[in-house]
């Protein structure tokens, strides 16, 4: 057991919490905690494996940019997710059934 | 492995972070109130950011703080403040279709525990050196295209926010 295994093992418990979160949850808001979950647990894999490398820092390069576009994704399901709200007056996702007729 | 042990105060500083972020992302998942997984997802974040000053990313590890915690949880708790009222029953989450969901989960983990056990990784060690410096001229010269790729992005992104929240009905000025 060394401790790359321990990160990686860290990294797979976020991984699968944020994965139980999107797939159990019923509530939006929820939901996007889980995707910021997953993408933490991305994050931290990219930065354990810079860690245990000596070519460059591309890992922790790749995980910058996941802070931003996980910056972006929250905004922009935060805007999605007042106007469902302002629409339905609930934030349940089995509630949008409206394409299904 | 060439890792020099690390002295045991590190060691027992690691594993109060790791098992802070492990039980406070559990609990983002399984706590019943919706605001209890929004502050618990704060403890997360602060986890992972320690974890990654165990990775000497200490760049990062400032970024996450300033941009998860500062930023990302405060527009999921504005999100939940505005969208739900909170002394309401419905606060409370109620999971669904829990049966598939645990059997996809539990091969997912099969899988990736496989994958983590059975590759014979190749390891070795950066030196600790500080990683500032290094991501700062990656970013105007190798990662140029990306970079400026992902401020546009963030600038669409805010744009199209501000657009999409804005209130209906009151199209013209």
């Amino acid at each position: 057991m060394n401790s790359l295994t321990i990160y990686l093992a860290i990294g797979v418990v976020l991984f699968v919490l944020g994965l139980i979160a999107v797939l159990t949850s019923k509530n939006l808001v929820k939901i996007l905690m889980g995707v910021e979950l997953i993408l933490n647990a991305a994050g931290l894999n990219f930065v354990t494996f810079s860690r245990f490398t000596t070519v460059n820092l591309d890992g922790q390069l790749a995980a910058l940019f996941i802070i931003v576009i996980a910056a972006s994704e929250a905004a922009v399901a935060l805007a999605i997710i007042l106007n469902f709200y302002r629409q339905l007056r609930s934030i349940d996702v089995d509630i949008a059934d409206t394409l299904r007729g | 492995m060439m890792e020099s042990p690390p002295s045991l105060f590190a060691q027992i500083l690691f594993v109060i972070f790791a098992l802070l972020t492990v039980v406070s992302a559990a609990l983002v998942v399984f706590s019943g109130r919706i605001l209890h997984s929004a502050f618990a997802l704060l403890f997360t974040f602060c986890g992972v950011a320690a974890l990654y000053v165990f990775l000497f990313a200490d760049f990062l590890a400032i970024t996450q703080l300033l941009i998860y915690v500062g930023g990302i949880l405060l527009l999921i708790i504005f999100g939940l403040l505005l969208t739900q009222r909170v002394m309401d029953a419905r606060f409370t989450d109620e999971s669904h279709q829990r049966g598939s969901s645990i059997l996809l989960v539990i091969l997912f983990t099969a899988v990736l525990i496989g994958i983590i056990v059975g590759t014979p990784w190749k390891l070795a060690l950066r030196p600790d050196t500080p990683t500032t410096e290094v991501i700062g001229v990656s970013m105007l010269t190798q990662y140029l295209v990306p970079f400026e790729m992902a401020s546009v992005l963030l600038l669409v992104a805010l744009i199209g926010a501000v657009w999409l929240a804005r209130p209906r009905g009151r199209r013209h000025e």
